[in-house]
């Protein structure tokens, strides 16, 4: 086995993502369907039929088939190390081609799409290093309309923990039904401006309905899901019970004279797979 | 209610039509997203009639296989992105039937009152099931110039929905009721 084998590894990551729709999300996706009436039920059960027509007939759930965004952790001995980021470029552009994606890379001056999902910064990448030779590689792959609904709150220390309670629940109040609700709602708090909007981000890769392990925070997280539903917004903002399937928080320590807050907001297609890639270059997609 | 609609549709179909029904259309719908609203305002000749089709905000997932197109993933984008042009675009070709998700501002939804016109929402995300409705793929317009999302495409579709009433032609709106329950 060489290391094309891996090339196809990771279009078959892309593809599971793109397809098929974590289990926990369909649990979720499910027990909204049992409780909700008219329009929103509606909502719901078109989701769920779609989910379903995509994982048959492996096609992209949404044609929003969203920025490549991978989360690496890479084994210091991996044999591939220099090759990997290469490996994952040429991984994307097959995907584009083989799964379908849609073409999403386009150059913010000239206008032009790339065509093959590939650009200045993007697929994004974000590279941890762990002790032995394997490989762990999330993708998240992260459509425009969720995103557009980002917010980073440079809140006044002062507000403490309930005026960034009040701040995620406005926000996603403010956002309606544009994000696709229901919505995984990822807030990042503390560190600086960047950290705070990645933490966000990061915290959208823990399943839905596990709570923070730390309790004060599981707390809040379960707070701030009631009162989002309780808002009604619903299901594509159509009104109803489901506006959010979970709300996930993770914290940094934050300098004295800020409390910054990072929203990221998943559509309810939470789309994420998972792979490990072993040293002799084979590999299994979760 | 729900209704199972012809298109084109004419004056009373839309009347009758109130925010919370539901609709599945048949016949001819067209791709528009912000570029290609730009793009249809400044033409003065238009090589397809908009005026037969209902106005789908959508930048579908397609594919090309023996030189014949297909779509693979096919549903709504955000309408409020296209609220800037929305009210010149319906008095421009008559559009009275739009296709979306999320809403749309004021200018719009006075803009359907004025022109008798609706916006519907389709289920976000739900590309597959939507997909499976388009029966074929009619043509394409500007796709070198946008790329693949913001091209105008021309679908044919069969029992297209479901599409939930959230603009009416009598002024209401699913989203302001909302609004008023959450303050």
């Amino acid at each position: 086995m060489d290391s094309k084998n891996i090339e196809q590894g990771i279009v078959e990551l892309i593809r599971k993502a793109e397809c098929e729709l974590p289990i926990d999300v369909i649990r979720a996706l499910k027990s909204a369907y049992k409780i909700e009436k008219g329009v929103a039920k509606t909502q719901i059960e078109a989701i769920l039929k779609n989910v379903d027509i995509a994982k048959k007939t492996r096609r992209p759930m949404c044609q929003d088939t969203g920025i490549q965004t991978f989360f690496v952790v890479i084994g210091v001995d991996f044999p591939y190390i220099q090759r990997l980021e290469d490996l994952i470029l040429n991984s994307v552009k097959k995907a584009t081609i083989e799964i379908p994606l849609r073409p999403n890379t386009v150059d913010p001056f000239t206008g032009k799409n790339h065509e093959d999902n590939i650009g200045d910064h993007i697929p994004y990448i974000t590279w941890n290093f762990c002790e032995g030779s394997e490989v762990y590689i999330t993708v998240l792959p992260k459509g425009g309309g969720s995103e557009n609904m980002s917010k980073l709150g440079m809140l006044k220390p002062g507000v403490g923990i309930e005026g960034v309670k009040n701040f995620v629940v406005e926000e996603m109040i403010k956002a309606g039904g544009n994000p696709c609700p229901p919505t995984v709602v990822g807030v990042g708090i503390g560190g600086g401006a960047d950290l705070a909007l990645k933490l966000g981000k990061i915290s959208l890769l823990r399943p839905v309905g596990v709570r923070h392990k730390d309790k004060t925070i599981a707390k809040i997280e379960a707070e701030l899901i009631k009162r989002i539903n309780d808002s009604g917004i619903g299901p594509m903002g159509l009104g109803g019970k489901t506006t959010v399937l979970d709300v996930h928080i993770e914290k940094a320590h934050r300098h004295p004279a800020s409390l910054p807050v990072g929203i990221s907001v998943q559509c309810w297609a939470d789309r994420r797979a998972h792979m490990v890639i072993h040293d002799d270059c084979s590999w299994e997609v979760k | 209610m729900e209704y199972h609609l012809k298109l084109p549709v004419g004056r009373d179909d839309i009347k009758k039509l109130h925010v919370g029904d539901v609709i599945y259309i048949t016949g001819k719908i067209f791709t528009a997203r912000d570029e290609a609203h730009q793009i249809m305002l400044e033409k003065d000749k238009i090589p397809f009639a908009p005026s037969e089709m209902a106005l789908f905000h959508c930048g579908p997932l397609m594919k090309k296989e023996k030189g014949k197109w297909s779509a693979i993933s096919a549903g709504p984008t955000t309408s409020s992105r296209m609220d800037i042009f929305e009210d010149k675009f319906i008095e421009k070709f008559g559009i009275n039937i739009i296709i979306g998700k999320g809403g749309m501002g004021e200018r719009t939804e006075k803009a359907l009152k004025k022109y008798n016109a609706i916006y519907t929402s389709y289920t976000g995300g739900a590309g597959t099931l939507a997909a499976d409705k388009i029966e074929d793929v009619l043509g394409v317009y500007w796709l070198e110039d946008f790329g693949m999302p913001e091209a105008v495409w021309i679908f044919k579709v069969k029992e297209f929905g479901p599409l939930v009433v959230a603009l009416d032609s009598h002024g209401e709106s699913i989203y302001k009721k909302l609004k008023n329950k959450v303050k």
